[in-house]
């Protein structure tokens, strides 16, 4: 990395104001002025870099200035760049990259709304989380309180891309949907049976988490991480805690890096069980549903002994975890994990043994990989297409770089692929759990409590069951934070679901969706 | 199809049979914390650590009203490890031998109530300079313990008593209930065994069940699902967010609980509220369990 680094000062010697390494692993680039597409273009092309996201922070009070951030990868390194661009608060405007880079599209609208900051040529500007109807507000702004009472509705609803043509007609869905799942839009153009064009609303459960967490103390904002997508409570809550702990320097117990791993696996084993019942069951197999989700209640059961919560909330903690465990509950895991093993074997061979169901699952939703390369789709749904990604192994943290596991990785893309990308990963972390028991060490559960020392910045990321969950924090003075950055899975894989539907018809869609299952409420925050 | 089957029968029954027998609860499960009024000697730390604001309390004239909201309360335990470190330097201080917590997380999550204030606690103090507690002066469990389920008519038991349908509606959750809502219908919960199943359209439905906090962008969606549902009907706020806000309170994106917005007939506390929890709720509405009188009284 640090020859790339040095690359890029000889390179962009206008551009580039300064190389830091802010945390150890974690680089960041200041440049001169808001234009960062020659360098993205440099890394992205030339170096065969991956954008994993974009966002911005209002420093105008402290620095006269906005920053967007381009945080960068590249495959076999571990090291993270983070481009900082200021955008003077006179001038709030910055060249998007949307148009050559379209896993943009959303993160740099996302900056137009919370920040006012326009993405100049940015091929479709329209707002895209604050809702058509909302006021010219701008939330993440430091001068917008939390509270702010705004006024009703007004002004024109969302206009959806209309379809013109013989037969050609919309299906509007949602945002109450039928069955028990969130909230979000589905705009259908349909000819017939098959789908010509999918567009989405999201954003219904926005419910000010970024802002929040600019207000609670940070031992409280711990327990707002947990509710980013209730569904990946523990792994966003570690991820919050990793970004703080990095930030402040606190060094984590082995132990509570061994337990922490443990909870991780069995989130993504939990979750992935219910998957795959569910993704049965939305093609009519419902057998395999019920025993899912048996299987899944000894996984939860398992989690409640271990934490107190059938879901792992209110055990992560900044500097480790909140409760240590007795013998008797390592011993549970063991035990538990011997059943499920075998009963998730059996869960698959049911739904191997139907033709019928596999007859639905292939070729159903295709998702290709150079458009999954090219959207910049992470976690289960791009390596069922070829995006091989997994942060446990390519920026590990815990126990991970001291394990070796596989990662799944198939190119065909359907619904079945991603079905098998989480039955291999129920059998890796079940062998991910058993390495990490079997070495667990002995000592403190949790760092001692410390104050937060104000003007750090870090980031960490962590692979929840659903993909590269990433938080960047600022720590600001007493105990809180300036800014939290957020960045779920799923905001990266919403495109892939309109690429993956494309042809297909009507009544697939519910297996479609299900195969991605992506977080709305992580989405909107 | 013969493996098919060949499993169903080794598997047998799974399902549970709660309401009838008490869950298997793991040992380390957190219920409610639950407080001793009269031993709590500080309110104060408790109040700290809390991230919901569910323990509060106000000083006024050298008196102390402390409340404790089960309606904002997520289950964390960060009250009673709060609480124990207090103790534990205040006996150091009295050089005094074991003490007891005053506030302990339980078992209980029985806790779903027809009354909003049910699920509030309040206790009054005076002070010592320190600002300690010295006196307990008054502790009430809630106003209407001793009326269970009031609220709801009895016709409306009759009416939807045996046979329910119900529409789940996300107002803005973080997916957390929605998982144990899901639960309800696997094997072990098997809420169908009532006679109660969810349908895919409030005009099916007899009852809502409506997660939180409600969000600006859905408040109106929230609204046209409750008029589209046909009465009579019941509404059941889940969750500590559907109840008031919980984490997320009120702001300028979420509206707080869902009775912000619509009528609630009973709330269902927790975070997420487990399955046991939900089930109980929804059968107080039905009328087909008591609201336990006391359940939420000091010990």
């Amino acid at each position: 990395m640090t020859t790339l680094l040095k690359e890029l000062r000889e390179r962009f010697p206008e551009q580039v104001c300064s190389v830091e390494e802010s945390v150890p692993g974690q680089f960041t680039v200041l440049l001169n002025g808001p234009d960062a597409t020659a360098i993205a273009r440099h890394l992205l092309t030339g170096r065969q870099a991956r954008l994993a996201t974009v966002f911005a922070e209002d420093r105008v009070s402290a620095e006269g200035v906005f920053y967007n951030y381009y945080l960068f990868d590249r495959p076999g390194d571990p090291a993270w760049v983070l481009l900082k661009a200021p955008i003077p608060a006179g001038h709030p405007s910055f060249p998007s990259l949307a148009a050559e880079l379209p896993g943009v599209n959303w993160a740099e609208r996302e900056i137009q709304d919370w920040f006012g900051l326009e993405a100049a040529g940015h091929p479709n500007p329209r707002r895209v989380a604050l809702h058509d109807n909302w006021p010219d507000v701008h939330p993440l702004r430091k001068d917008f309180p939390l509270d702010t009472v705004l006024p009703p509705f007004e002004g024109e609803r969302h206009v959806y891309r209309p379809a013109h043509g013989e037969g050609v007609f919309h299906i509007p869905v949602g945002p109450v949907h039928a069955g028990i799942i969130e909230p979000g839009h589905f705009d259908f153009a349909v000819a017939g049976e098959p789908i010509l064009y999918l567009q989405l609303r999201m954003f219904y459960t926005h419910k000010g988490t970024e802002k929040l967490f600019e207000r609670l103390p940070i031992p409280r904002a711990v327990f707002l991480a947990e509710s980013i997508s209730g569904d990946s409570a523990f792994s966003h809550a570690t991820a919050f805690c990793q970004a703080i702990e990095r930030a402040a320097e606190i060094e984590v117990p082995a132990r509570a890096q061994f337990l922490r791993t443990i909870l991780l696996e069995l989130e993504r084993i939990a979750n992935h069980i219910s998957d795959a019942g569910a993704i049965a069951n939305d093609v009519g197999f419902m057998i395999a549903n019920a025993h899912a989700g048996r299987v899944r209640e000894m996984v939860l059961r398992l989690c409640e002994t271990l934490t107190g919560s059938r879901v792992l909330r209110g055990m992560v903690a900044i500097g480790g975890v909140r409760r240590d465990w007795q013998r008797t509950q390592v011993e549970a895991i063991e035990k538990t994990l011997e059943v499920v093993e075998h009963e998730f074997r059996d869960l698959v061979a049911i739904i191997r043994s139907s033709n019928s169901t596999r007859d639905r699952l292939e070729r159903t939703g295709i998702l290709r990989p150079e458009k999954a390369s090219m959207l910049g789709i992470v976690g289960v749904a791009g390596r069922a297409s070829g995006v091989d990604l997994d942060v446990r192994r390519d920026h590990p943290y815990e126990v991970y770089r001291h394990l070796t596991f596989s990662v799944p990785v198939y190119q065909a893309g359907d619904v079945r692929h991603r079905l098998l990308v989480r039955i291999d990963e129920v059998s890796e972390s079940i062998q991910i759990i058993r390495a990490t028991v079997a070495h667990l060490p002995d000592g403190p559960h949790c760092a001692p409590a410390q104050p937060i020392p104000p003007g750090r910045c870090a980031l960490s990321a962590v692979e929840g069951w659903r993909g590269e969950i990433i938080h960047w924090v600022r720590t600001g003075d007493g105990n809180r934070l300036e800014r939290c950055k957020v960045k779920d899975p799923s905001i990266n894989n919403w495109p892939a679901i309109v690429e993956a539907v494309e042809g297909n018809i009507v009544a697939d869609f519910p297996v479609i969706n299900k195969s991605f299952n992506l977080s709305y409420s992580g989405t909107d925050r | 199809m013969f493996k098919i089957l060949q499993k169903t029968f080794k598997v047998g029954v799974a399902t549970a049979d709660y309401p009838g027998i008490a869950p298997q609860l793991a040992e380390q499960f957190r219920g409610c914390p639950e407080f001793d009024f009269d031993a709590w000697s500080d309110a104060r730390p408790a109040a700290e650590a809390c991230p919901t604001g569910a323990i509060a309390f106000r000083d006024r004239d050298g008196v102390r009203l402390v409340t404790v909201d089960y309606g904002r309360c997520i289950f964390c335990g960060e009250c009673e490890a709060a609480s124990a470190a207090s103790a534990v330097q205040a006996s150091a201080v009295q050089a005094s031998a074991t003490q007891i917590n005053p506030v302990r997380m339980s078992q209980n999550f029985e806790l779903a109530a027809a009354d909003r204030r049910d699920l509030v606690l309040t206790a009054e103090y005076t002070l010592h300079p320190d600002g300690r507690h010295a006196e307990l002066k008054s502790a009430t469990s809630g106003p209407s313990a001793e009326e269970p389920g009031k609220r709801i008519e009895a016709a409306i038991h009759n009416l939807l008593g045996r046979s329910l349908s119900i529409r789940q509606v996300d107002a803005g959750s973080c997916n957390g209930c929605e998982q144990e809502i899901v639960a309800l219908n696997n094997p072990v919960h098997d809420i169908e065994r009532f006679g109660i199943h969810f349908v895919a359209s409030p005009r099916h439905a007899d009852m809502l069940l409506v997660t939180g906090p409600v969000t600006r962008n859905m408040e109106l969606a929230l609204r046209k699902t409750w008029a589209a549902t046909p009465d009579p009907k019941v509404v059941v706020a889940v969750g500590a967010c559907g109840i008031s806000g919980g984490i997320f309170g009120t702001n300028y994106a979420s509206l707080g609980g869902v009775d912000a917005v619509i009528p609630v007939d009973v709330y269902v506390p927790g975070c997420p509220p487990r399955p046991e929890a939900l089930l109980y709720g929804i059968l107080l509405a039905l009328g087909q369990v008591r609201q336990r009188p006391g359940s939420l009284s000091r010990r």
